[in-house]
């Protein structure tokens, strides 16, 4: 059998995978967020917080609270790293720097976990299972209650209110992501990821001499890390380190784990809508780029073009021989399509087309499927987008689940758009012009470029993987790429809510023959092409100078 | 309403900070060590690292590549290869930490250089150069299109355990020689090791370098 057809196989795996617990959970996702019944536990939770999980927000109390929980988040995180090296359980490892502490607090909080450190080198147990991993819940379940407070925007009528953040969090945290991850962390422990709290010692070798190790609460950590499309390796070289993903089978799991949520969602979105077929709608567009996108990646990575590798016969730079191209292939796409950011291959030594095709997956938005709560909120404010551009070409004021896509909408929804993009562009820019930044780059030539127009990409779609030869762990990086996170996080945040806000205020607008059908595959297909159009406008300048470049070039 | 709007946005952090510590009890202590006591009830071995023990010690993990090398030379020269054994892929992003310099330890990683990349197109070719050369033996002249790809880049990790059948066949002959063994013993050996794509179809097929190095030792101790 060819790598490509394993490859080809290991997809439709996934697929029948994701197909079958896409009822299930989308079903229970959708049960655990419009439920007025409150476990024990979370009664005691609440009680601990001082909040009322019954009473409605509007939405700027709704996002107040968020950017409250965020904002003591980072503190905390921040102060947690800054204080390492006086605090027990941190293996006798130093406090971290201020600039470095910064962008990994911003990192992890905003769901990116982009990693300036080497985490097996820097951080101990207490900040990666106290610290890190707490972010790893807790910034997955703010995305979803978000998307959540979203969705609520579309299917309540004559209403500012909501829902109530600290319910949705503690929920999304207790309900969903906990069990989830408690059975996957078991199923890498038995394929071989290590959970333990032994300190640095020895292991001897074969040949006599012995390796130092450090053990770790690694599976725990690696569960939530793929479940909540975080990304941040307990160890520096992620998931292709054999101790997170040991074999080809534990890798095809973290594929479903990144993909598992963000998929389910589009079924929670529409039972919680009352029209299932809204969801399928948004699943076939998501599906279409995602399967499109893993094809192209199979096909640049077995073509292997680029002078190193055709000498040595195979694009192997950066890949485990246990998962081969195909493995390393359909792991590259996923976690850049979500904005997980874990790595069981390097991309930086991906084919040119091939880092492109990275690249772009974190420029579409990451909407196919996208991150936890992040990839549903985008997908929808990118139909928000196509319902509009539709309603232009046949002269009808836009309509999206009875509600009117008016002036206010439209506006936040083209600002959402915005953002990331002049985050991206904007800073790549800067750091090109000045001369500090460029002496981080690790290849010369259109890489170098790639490198950093990566490394903005990432940061402020909130993905968190790299082309990482960058040295990053530099005041600039570590600074800017914290700013591009937080921004690139926090302002579409705003913008969502508010739109969330004015959608629950209308009434609904009953269905006419006029109105645009949201729910067959025309619909999914105005979407794909609004999804590529304008990403591709967007993007295609920086591209053609990285990633094309060299691509066409080799 | 200065006043009020401070004192709203107190006890909003105030909320915030209770929500985080007790999630942090819930998510950073509780479920970590729920993990941990089920994995170390149900798989102790895995989760402590998957190490392996051969003639009465250990002799590292099943799963974390090692260096099968001579004894380092003066002057802080690469130690050579010991050709006695099978050798793993090159490991150039392995590095050792520049932080915590007090510990000595194995920092995982990659080249992350790119297929244009002038200082990776030297180093495939001196590895394949390498690779042709050591693998030579009278008689029997490797070819450089033999050589497959993983001998001669860098794996993700760099403590890839695994190489490739095509990579464990073509080291055969050189290990049969060195160890004055019968080359079809080694190459049932080689076969014997090589694991195939997980349920037909996850993965690739690989060979196991310390496991299949164990085994050689066996065989030759044997003779």
């Amino acid at each position: 059998m060819s790598p490509f057809l394993a490859g080809l196989l290991q997809l439709l795996a996934l697929v029948a995978a994701l197909g079958l617990a896409y009822r299930p959970l989308g079903d229970h996702m959708a049960r655990v967020y419009t439920s007025t019944r409150h476990l024990r536990a979370e009664r005691w939770i609440y009680r601990a917080i001082g909040a009322d999980p019954s009473a409605e927000m509007r939405w700027p109390a709704y996002l107040r609270a968020v950017l409250a929980f965020s904002f003591v988040g980072v503190l905390l995180l921040y102060a947690l790293q800054r204080a390492q090296g006086l605090l027990p359980g941190s293996l006798g490892f130093a406090s971290i720097d201020p600039d470095q502490a910064f962008n990994t607090a911003a990192s992890f909080v905003t769901n990116t976990n982009w990693q300036s450190y080497a985490g097996e080198q820097a951080m101990g147990h207490l900040v990666q299972t106290g610290g890190l991993a707490v972010q790893n819940f807790v910034s997955a379940a703010v995305g979803m209650a978000v998307a959540v407070a979203l969705v609520r925007g579309f299917a309540r009528t004559r209403t500012g209110e909501l829902g109530n953040f600290w319910t949705d969090l503690v929920r999304g945290t207790v309900r969903v992501l906990l069990p989830i991850s408690v059975a996957g962390a078991l199923a890498l422990v038995a394929c071989g990821a290590v959970q333990n709290f032994s300190g640095i010692h020895g292991v001897g070798q074969f040949l006599g001499t012995t390796q130092q190790w450090n053990g770790g609460a690694v599976a725990s950590q690696e569960a939530i890390k793929e479940l909540g499309t975080n990304g941040g390796g307990y160890f520096n070289a992620n998931s292709a380190h054999p101790f997170e993903n040991p074999t080809p089978l534990s890798n095809l799991f973290q594929i479903f784990l990144i993909l598992l949520i963000p998929t389910a969602l589009t079924r929670t979105f529409g039972r919680m809508t009352g029209s299932l077929k809204q969801g399928y709608a948004l699943l076939a567009t998501m599906a279409v780029i995602w399967t499109g996108f893993t094809a192209l990646m199979l096909w640049t990575e077995s073509a292997h073009r680029g002078a190193a590798f055709e000498i040595a016969g195979g694009a192997m730079e950066g890949k485990e021989t246990r998962f081969g191209i195909a493995g390393s292939a359909l792991f590259a796409v996923a976690t850049t399509l979500t904005s997980t950011g874990a790595v069981n291959s390097f991309h930086s030594s991906y084919t040119g087309f091939g880092g492109g095709i990275t690249m772009l997956g974190m420029q579409l938005g990451e909407i196919a499927p996208g991150g936890v709560g992040s990839g549903l909120y985008g997908m929808l404010i990118m139909a928000v987008i196509a319902v509009f551009i539709a309603g232009l070409m046949v002269g009808r004021t836009p309509e999206y689940l009875g509600k009117k896509i008016g002036i206010r909408e439209i506006k936040l929804a083209a600002c959402y758009l915005l953002v990331t993009p002049a985050l991206v562009l904007g800073l790549t820019a800067v750091a090109m012009a000045l001369p500090t930044p460029r002496e981080s780059m690790a290849n010369a030539g259109p890489h170098g470029f790639s490198e950093i127009l990566y490394a903005y990409t990432s940061a402020a779609n909130n993905n968190g993987s790299a082309f990482a030869g960058l040295a990053a762990d530099t005041p600039w990086f570590n600074t800017t790429l914290g700013i591009a996170m937080l921004l690139g996080r926090f302002l579409p945040i705003v913008l969502v809510l508010a739109l969330a806000g004015s959608l629950a205020e209308q009434r609904s607008v009953p269905a006419t023959n006029g109105t645009l059908s949201t729910h067959k595959p025309l619909f999914s297909g105005v979407l794909l092409a609004t999804i590529l159009i304008v990403t591709g406008l967007t993007y295609f300048p920086a591209l053609a100078l990285g990633p094309l470049a060299e691509g066409l070039a080799s | 309403m200065t006043h009020t709007y401070a004192g709203t946005t107190a006890r909003l952090l105030g909320a915030g900070l209770r929500a985080l510590l007790v999630l942090t009890l819930v998510c950073g202590v509780l479920y970590p060590l729920a993990v941990t006591g089920a994995a170390q009830a149900l798989l102790p071995g895995r989760a402590d690292g998957s190490e392996i023990t051969a003639g009465g010690r250990t002799v590292g993990s099943e799963l974390i590549g090692q260096r099968y090398d001579l004894p380092a030379r003066k002057g802080g020269e690469a130690p050579a290869p010991d050709l006695r054994w099978f050798q793993p892929r090159p490991s150039a992003g392995l590095s050792t930490n520049g932080v915590n310099t007090r510990y000595d330890l194995l920092v995982s990683g990659a080249s992350n250089l790119a297929g244009d990349n002038e200082e990776l197109i030297g180093r495939v070719k001196a590895a394949q150069e390498a690779v042709v050369a050591d693998n030579s033996v009278p008689g029997h002249r490797v070819r450089p299109q033999d050589v497959p790809p993983d001998a001669v880049t860098s794996s993700g990790s760099g403590l890839d355990p695994h190489i490739s059948p095509a990579y464990a066949e073509l080291q055969v002959r050189r290990v049969a020689a060195r160890n004055h063994l019968d080359a079809e013993r080694v190459a049932e050996l080689v076969a014997h090791h090589t694991e195939g794509r997980t349920l037909g179809f996850v993965g690739e097929p690989r060979v196991n370098v310390l496991r299949l190095n164990i085994a050689l030792r066996e065989l030759a101790d044997a003779r």
